[in-house]
């Protein structure tokens, strides 16, 4: 494999928000492949809605979004998805009223697999969820859902993983397991940017780190570097 | 034996129309999350659009019925989608629900224009004369056709539900659109399959059933609603459960007709299905109490007790110099008007501010008539006027309290349609009227029109002064912060289940007296007055007018009732009523408020516009 020769995933400048309400004033950010990002910061710093811009979920108002070199502002969320970007959004990425094979079928949207593949890919890794396949979905436990919201990254196999919170309600254990999964899909050179509240967790697999702050990026580097000014950040000292 | 089988035959051909009007309807509520009262209207249109095709143009019946089917219909879904449920995405459910009734009216409206009831209009039966025998029993190639054509629908639209994607992908989208589109699905796109496909569904019963009765515009359109019931059996949810409900629908309806008397038949048979409907809604199980949500929209202002008194005083005062240069006709219908407003502030406080939709304002207004005719007048007569709807009201509101809007629409749908055919058509008399006396008053003679208006004018006063009291207090606030969130106001100690009742009761109550003075003002009602579409008509233009403020069920009203008058000054508005009516809450249901709303609003920016000039003057006087 050639080593791209652009980022993932790059951010420049960019502006967003909900209606007139204005959240990210001007944020950049690279995510090369095969690397793990960490967005940290405080509640209401503009994470989600970051990731959410990246995604396509909402239009940029000003700056670049550029997914694998290639200008995408304005492309929708279904159209970011095809060009490879994959986000497991915030609380339980599935559908609860869809069962678990249901569920997967729709993964699939991306991409042409074969059900087998489907099965064997997902089954293999999670092998709870197989033996629930006829399962409705939002009967499932917590750690389960994840599990499922997570085997969309592995079906897919996007350029870009965006996480967002995805230890959140969940036992020590099972976020261990989700983050080794996180680890070993960056082996295979997917780029990740991803969103956590327990910022020991994140940092332990990221490459390298941002700090985000009232809609403004205001410090990045590797994990032991932001590691030192995170307290500052969370309590306000740093804005 | 014969008989028995033949009538089940008979029964098992309409369920099976039935099952496909239900399965069109489960089919677009699971897709959309959205449940299309128009469903039958929109049948309806396809079974003139195809009368028009292959007999008064005189297409071949195949091509004329794969042109609706395939083309017409699906693309009537998808303008539908596009231009009415896309814009009320996340809107709450008695705004979804208003606007689909206001597509059943356009619809309506386009029906009538369309094809005129004046002619009588004969679909043939599909392949008719051919017949095959199965044990002595007769079976012509239309009623097979019926049942192959479900059975085929019904078996296809369980695989595509849940074998294939896209089937799958409609269920996706109604439990989480942005997830689907995260997952490469455009949500927009698929939400338009699934309108076009219900609309198609809503075709295919349309035209299988009009070439077993006289193509009738209303007639049609209402048949959908035994196919509610069935819907409701399976929970809106369940497409057996669907089937089955609506085969034992279509078959035991077959079977009262046939075994049982005519009395039986008059009276029980058209109210089966509600009767099943209502029984159905009952089963239900209890929704848990929902948290609040944003409403991002500001509640015109409610007037203080000086002005509203102020307001109400110079309004009688109006009527009463207007009453003056009113011709006798004006008179009736401006009473008329007046009634119906009042009868509408029901709807005010009921939907507007408890937030509930009642279909049914117009059966209580009915009962309290009846009781006011019964009763022969007079002071107890009014109290039976008030007396009968609020017990029947509480009665309604005690087994429906626990539902919330869309089964709370149905149950009362059920019930107007219900009391329509057992109770009206026979205590006011089949078409006949029942004479309903004048209150009497002391110093006033009611017997003139002009003293009767003015009473009106007063009475509507009164209840808008009552009204907006009501609003301003602890109960005004108890209902709306109910309406906002039921879970809040339950952790502060607010009983939903009593609030609902009061309010219910209170509506109907108000709904009976109006009911009481309409009669009196023509001196008699029939069964037509109280028909479940006038309720319709009613609550759309309370919305159209503005479900929040008395003056917006003063307009709506006024123009409801005069609006006859203007038909008979450009005849070629003829049926166009409906029509209008439909397209104006189309327009203006995306406001919650309504006219009344805007006009309560303007006020307020005039006012604070004079405070900001005010202000302005000052602090230039401050600077020089």
């Amino acid at each position: 494999m050639t080593t791209p020769a652009h980022d993932a995933l790059e951010l420049i400048g960019l502006r967003a928000g909900y209606g007139s309400i204005e959240v990210l004033h001007g944020v950049s950010l690279r995510v090369p492949p095969a690397t793990v990002v960490a967005l940290l910061g405080p509640n209401g710093a503009g994470k989600s809605t970051l990731l959410k811009v990246a995604s396509g979920t909402i239009t940029p108002k000003d700056g670049c979004l550029h997914v694998g070199g290639v200008h995408v502002n304005g492309a929708d969320a279904a159209a970011l998805a095809r060009a490879g970007i994959c986000r497991i959004p915030e609380g339980r990425g599935i559908f609860p009223n869809l069962t678990v094979a249901e569920n997967l079928r729709m993964w699939t949207g991306v991409g042409d697999l074969k059900p087998a593949e489907v099965a064997e890919r997902t089954y293999g890794r999670f092998p709870r969820l197989g033996e629930r396949r006829k399962q409705v979905a939002g009967t499932l436990s917590g750690g389960e859902q994840q599990m499922l919201a997570m085997s969309r990254a592995l079906l897919v196999d996007p350029a870009v993983l965006l996480l967002d919170e995805i230890s959140m309600g969940l036992a020590p254990l099972i976020v261990a397991e989700l983050y080794e999964l996180v680890g070993s899909l960056a082996q295979q050179g997917i780029a990740i940017l991803l969103v956590e509240q327990f910022a020991q967790t994140a940092l332990a697999v990221a490459d390298h780190a941002v700090i985000l702050s009232h809609g403004r990026v205001t410090r990045t580097g590797t994990p032991a570097e932001v590691e030192e000014h995170l307290s500052a950040a969370y309590l306000g000292g740093a804005a | 034996m014969t008989t028995f089988l033949a009538l089940s035959l008979t029964g098992l051909v309409v369920g099976c129309i039935y099952a496909l009007t239900a399965c069109g309807l489960v089919v677009t509520y699971t897709t959309s999350g959205v449940f299309n009262f128009a469903h039958g209207a929109i049948g309806m249109v396809a079974a003139f659009t195809y009368w028009q095709l292959s007999v008064a143009w005189g297409w071949p019946a195949p091509l004329a019925f794969l042109t609706v089917l395939l083309v017409l219909a699906p693309l009537l879904g998808a303008v539908v989608e596009r231009v009415l449920v896309r814009p009320l995405y996340g809107a709450p459910i008695g705004v979804t629900l208003v606007a689909t009734l206001g597509l059943l009216v356009t619809l309506l409206g386009v029906g009538f224009l369309a094809w005129p009831p004046d002619t009588t209009r004969v679909l043939p039966k599909f392949f008719e004369g051919h017949t095959i025998t199965v044990f002595s029993l007769v079976i012509d190639y239309n009623q097979l056709l019926v049942i192959v054509t479900s059975i085929a629908v019904a078996v296809g639209l369980r695989v595509f539900f849940s074998g294939t994607r896209l089937g799958i992908a409609m269920r996706a989208v109604v439990d989480d659109p942005e997830l689907a589109a995260l997952a490469g699905t455009k949500p927009e796109r698929v939400s338009q399959l699934s309108w076009a496909l219900g609309a198609g569904l809503a075709a295919l019963a349309g035209v299988l059933l009009a070439p077993l009765q006289t193509l009738n515009v209303t007639d049609l359109t209402l048949l959908v609603i035994n196919g509610y019931a069935a819907a409701m059996a399976g929970r809106l949810r369940n497409l057996p459960a669907t089937v089955a409900g609506a085969l034992v629908i279509g078959i035991s309806s077959s079977l009262v007709l046939g075994y049982a008397g005519p009395q039986v038949v008059n009276y029980v048979r058209p109210a089966i299905p509600m009767i099943l409907l209502f029984v159905a809604v009952l089963f239900l199980k209890q929704e848990r109490l929902r948290a609040g949500s944003l409403a991002g929209l500001r509640m015109p202002r409610t007037a203080g007790l000086r002005q509203s008194v102020g307001v109400g005083l110079g309004f009688v005062v109006v009527a009463g110099l207007v009453s003056g240069q009113l011709s006798p006709a004006s008179l009736a219908i401006g009473g008329q008007g007046m009634v119906l407003a009042f009868i509408m502030l029901s709807l005010v406080l009921l939907s507007g501010y408890g937030g509930q939709v009642s279909l049914c304002q117009l059966t209580f207004a009915g009962l309290g008539a009846y009781a006011m005719g019964k009763s022969g007048g007079g002071a107890l007569g009014l109290l039976a006027a008030i007396a009968l709807p609020a017990a029947a009201g509480a009665l309604v509101a005690l087994t429906v309290v626990r539902l919330r809007g869309l089964f709370l629409a149905l149950a009362t749908l059920a019930f107007a349609q219900a009391m329509d055919q057992i109770f009206f058509n026979h205590a006011l008399g089949y078409g006949g009227t029942l004479e309903i006396p004048r209150p009497r008053l002391p110093l006033v003679d009611t017997g003139d029109d002009r003293a009767y208006f003015v009473l009106l004018a007063v009475v509507f006063a009164l209840g808008a002064i009552g009204l907006l009291t009501l609003r301003r207090r602890a109960f005004g606030r108890r209902l709306i912060a109910l309406n906002d969130s039921p879970a809040a106001s339950a952790t502060m100690g607010v009983s939903p289940v009593m609030t609902r009742l009061l309010v219910f009761t209170l509506a109907s109550a108000v709904a009976g007296l109006g009911g009481a003075l309409l009669g009196g003002l023509h001196g008699s009602v029939s069964p037509n007055d109280f028909l479940l579409l006038n309720s319709c008509v009613l609550l759309l233009l309370a919305t159209l007018g503005g479900l929040y403020t008395p003056t917006g069920a003063f307009l709506a009203a006024m123009s409801y009732a005069f609006f006859p008058e203007l038909q008979k000054l450009v005849p070629e508005l003829g049926q166009v009523q409906f029509l209008l009516t439909g397209l104006g809450v189309l327009a203006l249901g995306r406001n919650r408020y309504g006219i009344g709303g805007q006009i309560a609003d303007a006020g307020e920016r005039l006012r604070s516009l004079r405070v900001h000039q005010v202000d302005r003057v000052e602090v230039a006087r401050a600077a020089g």
